[in-house]
Parts: C-alpha cells; structure tokens; sequence
C-alpha cells in the first residue's frame, strides 16, 4: 500500500470492484480496499440477476452462474401460482465465485487491492474529501486519495462521514433471513415469488432455485413488520409448511435498502455507489446489477475527472446525471409501486391472481397485473396516478 | 440508565443495524460490533436486526 492513489474504492462488492476496474482501465490509480478477510464471503445474498444488465457491465463467466432462469412465478398467498410472461433470462449467481471474479477483473486492469482493511473514517480538508483512515495488520494508516468512491454496502457509513444522509427509516430497509437448502423440489429454472400480509409483511419469500434440489429460500419483511417478530421466525414457518424436507447448508441474515435515493450521491473528492447510495429496486431488492452499472459509471467518470484535473461536487455530479438517466427515474417509480404493493392485503393478492390467471400468459406482464390490481383495489388508483405519471 | 447490548452469540455482523442507526452510533467490523455512546437508545436497531442479537437493558 502506497499513502497515496488517485481513487480510493471502499469495499470490495459488485459495485466496488466496477468502479475500480473501470476508473483503473481510465489509466488512474487505485486502491481497493475490502474490511473482510475474502471477497465474496459471506454471500448476503438471494444472488439473481437478468442477463441482459450483467451483460451490459461485464462479459459473463460461466463459472459464475448457479443456475439459468427462464421463468417467474408470483405465488398469492392461498397458493395461486402466476406465471409471469418474459423473454428474458436470467441467472441465480455463486457469489463467491463472482465476486472474486469481479476484483480479479478489477485487479487485472491495475487495481491494488486489500483484505481485511476496514475503513474507520475519512480524511477531510476543507469540506473536500482528501482520503481514508484504514486499519489493516492491527495498524492504523492514512492513506491519501482524489477521489474517494463509497462501495461500502447496506452499512455505508462513508456518505455519513462526508455529510450525506443515508440512514434509512424502518420502513425503507428490509430486513431479511436466508438459507441455502436441500431437498427444495420445485421446477429448477423458475424464480418464486411469494406475496403474503400474513406471512411476509410489506416484503416477499422468494425460492431461487441454484440446480440439482439446492435453493436459496429467504425472506425480506420491511424493518417496521419486524418489530414484532423477525424474518427468520416468518422464514421458519415458511419452510415448515411448505418444504419440511428442506436441508440447511447455510443460514444468512442480512439488510437491504429499499428507500429513496440520499438527496445526493457526490460531494467534494467522494461518489457513493451499490447499496451505500441504496441503488437497489425497491420492490424487488435487487441491487447487484444496478450496482455495478453505477460502479462503471462512476468508475469512468473519476478517471476522467483525475485526467482533467477536477474532482470537486460540480465535477463529479456528471456520475449522478449519468445514473439518473440510466436507472435513477426508473428507481423513483419502482419506490412508488413499493408502496403500492405494501398496502394490498391477503385478499386483494388473491383477487388479483385470480384474475391474472385469465389473462393469456404470453400477455401477462408485471404491469398488466398492476392493472389487474387496480381493478381489485380502486382505492388506489390515486396513488397508481402517482406511480404511473 | 438505558442501553442497547448486543449478543455476540447471535450477531451475523450483517450491518443492518448500521443502516437504520440515526446517530452514526454503531462500529461494525468483520467480527466485532460496538455501540458507542452516541447512541440514543432509538431502538430503531433492536426492531430491526433479524436475529435479534441487539436488546435494550437498564443498567446502573
């Protein structure tokens, strides 16, 4: 470790591991640094993501795939399953070969990196961000950057420091229980959704299937359903009833933000991106691929802000322009319907696959349902307007 | 006086306490978690942590 880099990239994710592959390919240096012993572990994770937005990052490696998905199925709570009609693939990752694969991406286009160096505040010099304090071999360094890019996940803490609000309320964090099992017999290249009040409040159980009988079966309820009871007493009945058989090879708690973007995601000499800057689908809570599109603009737009020589809030607001146009407005709607999904109850999901399942499949999309539940629940048309406009 | 305790026995050190912590009160490393005295017993991460490894306690 030199005490000085062009880019400082704090944690070592999907999102990280862009950003610091793609600000190295620009001709910078950079520090990547990771608080845990390997990158890639432990995996908090559902690990699904499209095709077609992987591709758009990065070349995809086989190695990296657990399992191909080509359907998704919403489950009502009395047990309707809704086939949603979609052309496109997907995959269900193993995040602990692709994360690694990512930093080796990272690495291999110049990007230093370290492990077990945890990140415990930022230097700063006159409201310009200069740089991080890192403990790393039981000994604290300050070590000097341009640009300091925050990939530090659900936790973030580096916006914080540098005066950006990120903490979220209990109703825009989802707080989640997962495990990996066994013995989960259901059709393998298929996502399930699973809606419920009742049995996962303002949340979803999901069933993602990675081959051969292994799953990941995992809940996320928001954190104000879990005041009463966590996600992984709701995750246990869940298994219970509906697949006693199940085997469990690994258990993993976790958080997920799924809340309106920080007023803003730059400032003087920092950027914020993945889930430190919550850019994650409200309503689904996949972050890994919007992630890694804001690592790689990021990523891009440090390198050339170093190359010009300007890294001030001004400058480096060209990555939040660039963001919004690529997936920020998409974001704002998927909140809105967030909030729109959250309020329908047991009966209305029911009333609304019923209906669903008339629609022909290849017609029935997620906004076609939308419809269908607009229809069951006119109370809501106002707050469709808002989604919808 | 009030204090939030976490139970190193429970806690996955997943860093969703962090996320809803108000005050910035919460260190979290690979394997450790410190509440520091920032912390205004919010209760925001007791209601949260999916393990209920955090719980609130009185103490002296």
């Amino acid at each position: 470790m030199k005490d000085r880099y062009d880019v400082i990239v704090v944690g070592g994710g999907p999102s990280g591991s862009m950003a610091a592959m793609f600000a190295a390919r620009a001709g910078v240096s950079v520090l990547m640094l990771e608080k845990d012993r390997e990158i890639g572990l432990p995996v908090r994770c559902a690990e699904g993501v499209g095709d077609k937005g992987l591709r758009s990052v990065v070349d995809i490696n086989p190695n990296w795939i657990a399992q191909k998905i080509t359907t998704v199925k919403l489950i009502s709570p009395a047990g309707m399953e809704v086939v949603i009609g979609t052309d496109e693939v997907g995959y269900i990752l193993n995040r602990k070969m692709f994360d690694p694969g990512l930093a080796e991406l990272a690495a291999q286009a110049g990007s230093e990196i370290i492990t077990k160096a945890y990140v415990n505040g930022l230097l700063l010099d006159n409201n310009k961000v200069t740089g991080v304090r890192v403990r790393t071999l039981g000994r604290e360094f300050q070590v000097k950057a341009s640009i300091v890019i925050g990939a530090d996940g659900v936790e973030s803490r580096v916006g914080r420091w540098a005066g950006i609000k990120t903490w979220e309320k209990l109703n825009d964090m989802e707080t989640c229980a997962q495990v990996t099992a066994q013995n989960i017999n259901v059709q393998q290249d298929a996502i399930h959704l699973y809606f419920s009040n009742t049995r996962a409040p303002k949340g979803y159980l999901w069933v993602f299937p990675k081959g051969n009988g292994l799953a990941n079966v995992g809940i996320g309820i928001s954190g104000e359903a879990s005041r009463h009871k966590s996600p992984f007493a709701y995750l246990f009945e869940f298994l219970q009833t509906n697949f006693p058989q199940a085997a469990i090879i690994t258990t993993v708690a976790g958080g997920v933000p799924c809340a309106r973007e920080p007023e803003k995601i730059v400032a003087n000499g920092l950027m914020l991106v993945g889930d430190a800057a919550r850019q994650v689908n409200p309503v689904s809570g996949g972050g890994i691929v919007t992630g890694m599109i804001a690592g790689k603009i990021a990523g891009q737009v440090a390198g050339q802000a170093i190359i010009d020589g300007k890294t001030d809030e001004k400058r480096l607001a060209e990555y939040a322009r660039l963001w919004q146009k690529a997936e920020g407005k998409k974001h704002k709607v998927f909140y809105k319907l967030k909030e729109f999904v959250y309020n329908m109850s047991d009966k209305d999901l029911d009333d609304t696959a019923k209906i669903a399942l008339q629609i022909p499949q290849d017609k029935r999309t997620i906004l076609q349902l939308f419809k269908t539940a607009l229809v069951q629940k006119p109370a809501l048309i106002l707050e469709a307007i808002k989604v919808l406009t | 006086m009030k204090k939030i305790n976490y139970n190193r026995e429970l806690c996955d050190f997943c860093g969703t306490c962090v996320s809803v912590c108000p005050q910035d009160a919460i260190e979290l490393s690979e394997n450790n978690l410190e509440i520091t005295d920032k912390c205004t017993v919010c209760m925001n991460c007791v209601y949260i942590c999916p393990l209920r490894a955090l719980e609130v306690k009185n103490e002296g």
